[in-house]
Formats: C-alpha cells, structure tokens, sequence
C-alpha cells in the first residue's frame, strides 16, 4: 500500500508542478506581450491602414489579417456585429498579415481597390467566396482575382497598383510591424493597444467590453 | 514484499517519474509555448507517451513483466533521438535530413546554459529509461 501511496502522491504534485507553471507561464507572457504592445505603440497603425468607424472613436480595435485566413472569416462578422452593437464607439484598423502562401498577392490586391474606394467591398466578398480561391492553406491569386472581378472594379488599373512600389512598402511595412509585435498568428487583436490575453471571440468581447466602460466612466 | 520485488518497483518507479516529467515537458513546450513539435519530436512523442501508463500499469500492482513491453518504446524513441540530436548537432550531413516540410527537424528553437537541447534532453530521458528498464530486467534474472 505504501508503493501505491507514494506513486499518487508523485502523480499528483506533477501535475501541480505542471498547472503552475502554465499558470506562472501564462501570466508572464501575458505581461510581456502588454509591454511589448506599450513601448511599440507607434507600429500599431500607419497612415496606409484600412480604417472603418469614426476618427474620434473611443474604442480602437487593431485587427491583423490575413484574407486566405480562415479564422479571420468567421471572425469577421463577429467584429462587424460589436460594431453595430456600438455605434460611433469603435474603430477598426486593419493591418495586413498574409501568412499563408500566395496571400500577398492577396493583399495587393486589396490594395488595389482600396486605391479604388472599393477596400471594404473587396474584403468582404473575399472573406464570403474564401473557400473558392484558397486550397489547403494556400491562397490562389488567380482564383481571388477572378472573385474580384465581380464587384465593377477598374481591372487595369488594378493591375498597376497592386504590382506598384508602394504596395510592396505597404505590405513590407505591416509585415514589419507584425514582427515588431510579435503577432505569428492571425486574427490578432489589439483594443486600445492592449493585445488578447488568450485566443478566442469571448477574450476579444471581454477586451473591447473593458475598453468601452473605461470610455465611459470617463 | 521480498527485497528484489521493492528495488524493481523503485526502478520502474524512477522510469516512469523520467517518462511523466518528459512527457509533461514535451506537452508544455508544444502547447504552452507553443513551439510546433517537428516530425521527429513526433515520433519521439509516440514512443515517450504511452510509456507513462505502460509504466504505470506495470506499477500498480509491481509487475516485472512491464519491461518487455516498455524496453521496445524506450529503445525506439532511443534511436529516434540520437538521430535527432546527430541532426540538430550537424553530424549528419544536410542531405539525409528525412523532413523538408513544415518545421525541418534541425530546428533548434531553444538552449539552455548553451548546450542543453530538446533532443538532448529526450535523449537522456530515454537513455535513463532504458537503462532503468534493463537493470530491473538483469536483478529479475539473478
């Protein structure tokens, strides 16, 4: 009985030993990531960045993205709704974050149109028609370019801009700056400069939940 | 309980305290810190794994037998990792390197006091489990 004892007693202050450092880990990473977004603060948003919402919003939400990112589709219409759940109260800032490959010709021509007034349109029905021109986590530029097609976008110019000098800094600069933040996965989420504290839709509500009463009590 | 029965139950015991620790190792590297485990961290994972509750079964109640079925894990991820660590230390040469996609095996995310590897670590983690293993193997058969 003393063996059976003993093992137990083993077992169990190993997952203690396990549980606390997740806990201690979890913690510090978490303060480290608050500080890194504090002092980086500058490469949060650039003057290129796609940006919905009202200037003067008190709630700003930094999303980094990529359009052949799956879990940025479906996070997508969720954002989109605690927008229209508080209006005039966020702003949205995209940055680009094309990970997967093939996404940042994706991205250019995103670019593309929004050199055209037509970015948010783009977006949104590359998000919808997503599965059409992405393949085991690849983007298809081709097939995107086909999507795009559909929304009375001026194709030769589009082509210009999205093989354009300015593109290629636009997209090298938000790569930059995700390095810089030390964003490796996408979406991620910066509310009012503060990052997630853990992945997941209910963290981001909480986050952007926080902000807005701070908003208001002030 | 006779003399032999309670130094082999310490032995497998040690194993398995060598194997949980790994195992409870690998888990915090993979999920907590979120490295991506390469192709031959994976197989090292399937041999270090079940010998957590091959082990433990053969604990409770003390059974010499668990060797024979513990000793081919141990000795597999053995081989494994002595090739990974060859690989990561740049004794093999670039061209038998068995992964290109993905993380590539000769990846060394972290060093600990400048020497200390994961492979390293699962080498002597499997090292010691082996070795364990066959001593309780050899006292069984005096």
């Amino acid at each position: 009985m003393k063996q059976k004892t003993i093992f137990i007693v083993a077992a169990i202050l190993m997952v203690l030993g396990f549980v606390l450092s997740v806990v201690l880990y979890t913690s510090q990473k978490e303060d480290a990531a608050n500080q890194l977004a504090e002092t980086n603060s500058a490469a949060l948003i650039r003057m290129h960045s796609p940006t919905v919402g009202k200037s003067d919003a008190p709630v700003t939400i930094v999303e980094f993205l990529d359009p052949a990112c799956e879990t940025c589709r479906k996070f997508y219409p969720l954002v989109k709704q605690i927008m229209a759940d508080n209006p005039d109260k966020i702003r949205i800032v995209l940055r680009y974050a094309p990970f997967h490959d093939g996404s940042d010709k994706v991205v250019a021509m995103l670019e593309g149109a929004r050199h055209q007034g037509k970015f948010w349109e783009a977006l949104e029905i590359l998000l919808s028609f997503q599965s059409g021109w992405t393949k085991h986590h690849a983007a298809n530029p081709e097939a995107a370019w086909q999507v795009l097609r559909r929304i009375g976008l001026n194709m030769e110019q589009m082509n210009k801009d999205m093989n354009s000098a300015e593109t290629a800094s636009v997209i090298a600069q938000d790569l930059a700056d995700a390095k810089t933040l030390n964003v490796t996965m996408t979406p991620e989420f910066f509310v009012n400069g503060k990052p997630l504290p853990s992945f997941g839709f209910d963290q981001l509500k909480a986050l952007i939940d926080e902000a807005l009463e701070d908003s208001n009590a002030r | 309980m006779t003399n032999t029965t309670s130094t082999g139950w310490t032995l497998i015991f040690s194993a398995w305290l060598i194997a949980t620790v790994s195992t409870l190792g690998a888990l915090f590297l993979g999920e907590v810190m979120g490295f991506t485990p390469c192709v031959l961290c994976w197989y090292q994972r399937i041999a270090m794994f079940p010998l957590v509750l091959v082990l433990a079964a053969g604990l409770l109640p003390f059974d010499p037998r668990v060797v024979r079925y513990a000793l081919p894990l141990a000795l597999a991820g053995l081989g494994l990792a002595l090739f990974h660590l060859a690989l990561t230390a740049g004794w093999i040469p670039e061209n038998l390197k068995p992964c290109q996609k993905g993380v590539p095996c000769s990846n060394i995310p972290v060093v600990w006091f400048g020497f200390v590897t994961i492979p390293l670590l699962s080498v002597l983690s499997f090292l010691s489990i082996s070795g364990l293993l066959l001593t309780t193997h050899l006292k069984g058969c005096k």
